[in-house]
């Protein structure tokens, strides 16, 4: 039975649209309801289920990113200054956005404006990338969550320009650590490692499936995550530049391709701005089909090459309501006749059809004249095309189901309609507390490090990813005489014609539970320090930003995310690298009781970067006993690291020098666990020992043997130059921070002299990787 | 000359059709991916092709079995064409989903109804991307796929399901007809177990051909290493001949001499 309710939203009071928000799950707030109350006295009757859902989704935080783009007053102040006050019109608008308008790179294409972030390759193509969460999903049904995130944002891909093809996932997961106690996992909570192996068997299977590359990622483990675990899922995608735009006009036929509809994703959107808990229904994670979306993929292609459309977007949070509501904008309307969507199974009331978010759809907007020949192509590969309605410029999106209208809504009210939030932010610079390291054997501290579960090898998970497939993987993510050391970041060859390359790298850690700036800055320049390591363009390099956040009630948390929108802006502007997409993912909490428990401050940064010569790149494992080995970058004593300003871009932009010269053999950033960890990996992954000087490796403030080893200072590397090429590598590196404090030796064994003491690590490579490989070795 | 045409055979799930060309292309041949469905439609037909690659991928998702659907459609839809190309004596490259979809096809390794080998789950129980050292075997293949290819090669292998089973009888078969192509070694060319054989196929099979040797099966992925810097120590060793192009190479010009 087809039922369209009528909400009276005229007559209910405020207490009455706050229970009718959570009730529908609407995820408006007072505010909105009132404004969507008042345009509908304004209209002088009560509106439909169809029309308050489509209002949901479109303005819900998953999709307008209100939090981020509000109005901001800021109070804050640095340490022995005076508080001082600034104003954010939009927030996002006047840091991250700023920034990339700022630098006003020409090889920019398409930025913050369409699915994903495009620049420049060559002179044919271009780039795109996008970064996604699927953290609520993922917490639920790890497999199911995990693989429809990865599906959703390859479509994200194909939805770009015209539609670009997939070339490579990366995928960043936070979860709780393996071995957390099953007793105090609370009801209504999987366990982390259920999460953990559900989550990476997810991607696995729609990954290898779609035939996509995983070819970068990390994961951190942390108590923060149990109850929230972050789920990153990112694609690359190549396309032709004049690809890069879409239009809709009047006219145009609403051709809905792909999947059919059913109720599995209802309120995924809404859903992703709520709080956790144990009552969560399973209808809101949608169940995906790979070979459906792979269909797709393969036909959609065919089409773009023949002009076939004018536009093309995928249906993710939302659905149709977005995906035609955002096309729409285009040519300012619409008409959809919602009984013609092909149906898993009956039963659909027609705003479920309308919101669903069923996996593996796609919208295109098709020139009439187009249309036989773009479903012949459809239907030749058995992919289902279907005529939904037609584009207009009528101003209004009006939606039927069997001859009736069940939503008119003034496309101006739909996507501007939705009152500004204004905020405040409060931020206090903290003192950075010294780290005291106990004067531990260094080197059972090392093993210690190198077995943690933050830096311990993670072949146990890339292995299950194809990450040759499509056979462009140059540099790939295990390198190393046994193709199993830890690669900085994977270059792809995209092009068979040419030696251009892609760099994909990312940048995450744990700093934000104490400093959210500290935090930015790091994972920044992480994501960089990686691009640079294997041979990448600084000149060439965009970043992507992903902010998942828990609560955001009080003005310091909001200040937390607003320094983190700072750290952006000044590193953009110091490394000049702009920002090209971006998304948001908040509320990522659990309430438990009465209490409310939030994730760590997480922000992954992902960078990449086009190359011109792949046959330059280099790999971190060590190559030839002789060769000299460098650090670039001085370390101090800090627990929550910063970045130079003065040098950091200085430093990079010569190492770049020095390897593009050819005067490298290998080179490694320092991160977690700093130079001794960094130095361990290329020993092992290289099957060569090194002999190190600690009183050759430049330091601000340091006294001790301990801390040069572990210290986590922000851009560094540890440089393994070749013998012949010493003098030019010393010409290029000159007036930056660097020195030589070794050499590669034959001997099997990491030997570290200390400030007063000899070898204060004497250990053979054999064991360190040991320790580095059996926290995760064989998991089953 | 005429370039040697190849057809790239794909449908829903196939993902290594490209790069399968590509390799193609480069061993000099001109390949041509096609859907299935255009020869189930007869739209299209082996006419003038010398060679057939049946690519990687999850052809139907691998409903059923891997590779089940698709053999199928070999087996029943297309029985007459197929039978017809292979009795001319053109060539058939089937590589991991190809391998497992040659297997369930009813013509590889033997031409009978009954199925003789198969291709199961890895012995990990996982998907396994990794590549391995495969010692070439004196086989029928060196007449045509391994002809002058060094003792030991590598290849990546992107699988979980690529453990070679069969009957004892069968294997007695393929050893005395020397079908077996390649064999999984460590990277001195002894047998070795997991990781070096990374499925647990028995004795260590990697690939195998038809009795004739024109037919060939094999779970790595030729594809993947047709230049340099596909291979993963190309950035510690600078002397490399790309495997994968060298198989592909020699079909074709095998394909050149006598098809």
């Amino acid at each position: 039975m087809v039922d369209v309710k009528t909400i009276d939203i005229l007559s209910a009071d405020e207490a009455q649209l706050q229970e009718m928000s959570r009730k529908y799950l609407l995820s408006l707030n007072l505010e909105e309801m009132l404004v969507v109350q008042k345009y509908f006295k304004d209209l002088g009757k009560n509106p439909t289920d169809v029309e308050i859902e489509t209002i949901a989704q479109t303005w819900s935080e998953h999709c307008k990113h209100k939090t981020l783009t509000s109005s901001i007053d800021f109070n804050y102040t640095k340490i022995g200054g005076k508080p001082q006050k600034k104003f954010y019109k939009n927030l996002l608008k006047d840091t991250i956005f700023r920034i990339t308008k700022e630098l006003n790179k020409k090889w920019c294409i398409s930025v913050f404006q369409d699915n994903a972030g495009v620049i420049e390759f060559d002179e044919k193509n271009a780039v795109a990338f996008k970064v996604e969460t699927h953290n609520h999903p993922s917490a639920i049904e790890p497999y199911g969550g995990a693989g429809t995130g990865i599906g959703g944002v390859i479509r994200d891909i194909l939805g770009v320009g015209l539609g670009a093809k997939p070339i490579m996932n990366t995928d960043v997961f936070c979860f709780g650590p393996d071995d957390y106690p099953q007793k105090k996992v609370p009801k209504g909570v999987l366990h982390p490692k259920r999460v953990f192996k559900g989550v990476v068997s997810g991607v696995r299977d729609y990954g290898n499936r779609m035939g996509i590359p995983t070819a970068n990622g990390t994961i951190l483990f942390d108590d923060g995550y149990v109850f929230n675990p972050l789920v990153y899922c990112g694609t690359v995608g190549i396309l032709p530049k004049d690809k890069a735009f879409k239009k809709v006009l009047p006219g145009d036929i609403i051709l809905a391709v792909g999947g059919k509809t059913g109720r599995d994703g209802i309120h995924g959107a809404t859903f992703s701005s709520l709080s956790l808990d144990e009552n969560v229904s399973s209808t809101v994670v949608q169940i995906g089909n790979p070979i459906v979306e792979k269909k797709v993929l393969d036909t959609m292609l065919i089409a773009r090459d023949k002009n076939l459309y004018n536009a093309v977007t995928d249906c993710g949070a939302g659905g149709f309501s977005s995906a035609i509501g955002e096309l729409a904008i285009f040519s300012n309307g619409a008409k959809v006749y919602l009984e013609k969507a092909p149906l898993k199974y009956k039963g659909l009331q027609p705003w479920e059809i309308w919101i669903s978010e069923a996996q593996e759809r796609m919208v295109f907007a098709v020139p009439k004249n187009n249309l036989e020949e773009i479903l012949k192509i459809f239907t030749d590969e058995d992919v289902e095309a279907t005529v939904l309605g037609e584009f207009n410029n009528t101003g209004k999106l009006e939606v039927f189901y069997d001859s009736k209208i069940v939503c008119s809504l003034d496309m101006e009210f739909l996507h501007d309609g939705i009152p500004k939030r204004n905020k405040v932010a409060v931020w206090n610079e903290k003192k950075s507390t010294i780290k005291k390291i106990k004067s531990k054997n260094p080197a059972s501290r090392l093993k210690e490090i190198l077995s943690s579960l933050n830096v311990c090898s993670k072949e146990w998970v890339i292995r299950q990813y194809d990450h040759e497939v499509q056979a462009q993987t140059v540099i790939k993510p295990l390198v190393g005489i046994k193709n199993d050391g830890p690669s900085d970041a994977a270059v792809l060859k995209p092009s068979s014609d040419s030696e251009k390359g892609i760099v994909v790298s990312n940048g995450v850690n744990l700093h934000g539970k104490k400093d959210a700036y500290s935090m930015a800055v790091s994972a920044i320049d992480e994501a960089l320090r990686n691009v640079i390591a294997v041979g990448g363009n600084l000149k060439k390099t965009a970043l992507l930003d992903n902010f998942c956040w828990g609560a955001l009630d009080t003005p310091e948390q909001m200040g937390e995310i607003v320094m983190a929108c700072e750290a952006c802006y000044d590193m953009g502007k110091i490394f000049e690298t702009p920002f090209i997409s971006g998304k948001d993912s908040l509320n990522n909490k659990y309430k438990l009781g009465s209490k409310t428990l939030s994730i760590p401050p997480t922000l992954l940064i992902s960078a990449i970067s086009v190359i011109d010569d792949i046959k330059k790149c280099i790999t971190m494992d060590l190559k030839k006993s002789g060769n000299p080995v460098y650090i670039v970058g001085i370390t101090k004593d800090e627990i929550l690291p910063k970045v130079d300003f003065v040098n950091a871009k200085k430093q990079m932009s010569a190492l770049q020098e020095a390897i593009e010269q050819e005067t490298v053999d290998s080179c490694h950033d320092c991160s977690e666990g700093g130079i001794s960890v960094a130095c361990s990996e290329m020993c092992f992954s290289g099957g060569l020992g090194m002999e190190i000087d600690l009183r050759d490796v430049p330091v601000e403030n340091i006294k001790s043997d301990e801390t040069i080893l572990f210290s986590e200072s922000n851009s560094r590397f540890i440089v393994e130059v070749k013998k012949e090429k010493e003098n030019e590598f010393n010409k290029i590196l000159k007036g930056t921070n660097f020195s030589k404090i070794g050499k590669v030796i034959i001997n099997k064994k990491f030997i570290v002299n200390g400030i007063k003491k000899k070898s204060v690590i004497n250990s053979d490579i054999s064991e360190l990787k040991n320790s580095w490989q059996k926290r995760l070795g064989n998991y089953d | 000359m005429n370039k040697i045409k190849v057809i790239v055979l794909r449908t829903a799930g196939t993902n290594c059709d490209i790069e399968t060309a590509n390799g193609f292309k480069l061993a000099g041949a001109e390949p041509e991916i096609v859907h299935i469905n255009r020869f189930l439609r007869k739209d299209e037909t082996f006419s003038d092709s010398k060679i057939l690659a049946i690519p990687g991928g999850f052809s139907y998702g691998d409903d059923i079995s891997a590779g089940k659907v698709f053999a199928n459609k070999l087996k029943y839809k297309l029985k007459t064409e197929i039978t017809e190309f292979i009795k001319n004596g053109r060539l058939v490259i089937g590589i991991c989903n190809g391998f497992q979809i040659l297997v369930k096809s009813g013509f590889f390794p033997f031409i009978s109804d009954n199925q003789s080998v198969t291709l199961t789950n890895n012995d990990s129980g996982r998907f396994e991307c990794r590549w391995v050292y495969l010692k070439t075997m004196k086989s029928i293949a060196n007449k045509i796929w391994t002809k002058e290819l060094p003792d030991i090669i590598q290849l990546p292998v992107a699988h979980g399901e690529g453990k070679f089973v069969c009957e004892n009888d069968t294997l007695e078969k393929i050893k005395e007809k020397k079908q077996i192509v390649f064999k999984y070694v460590d990277e001195n060319g002894d047998k070795s177990g997991f990781p070096y054989n990374p499925n647990g196929s028995i004795e260590d099979i990697v690939g195998i051909t038809n009795p004739e040797g024109t037919i060939f099966g094999l779970m790595p992925h030729p594809e993947r290493f047709v230049i340099k810097q596909q291979y993963p120590f190309w950035t510690r060793n600078k002397n490399i001949e790309p495997y994968g192009l060298m198989i592909l190479k020699n079909a074709v010009d095998y394909a050149k001499g006598n098809l």
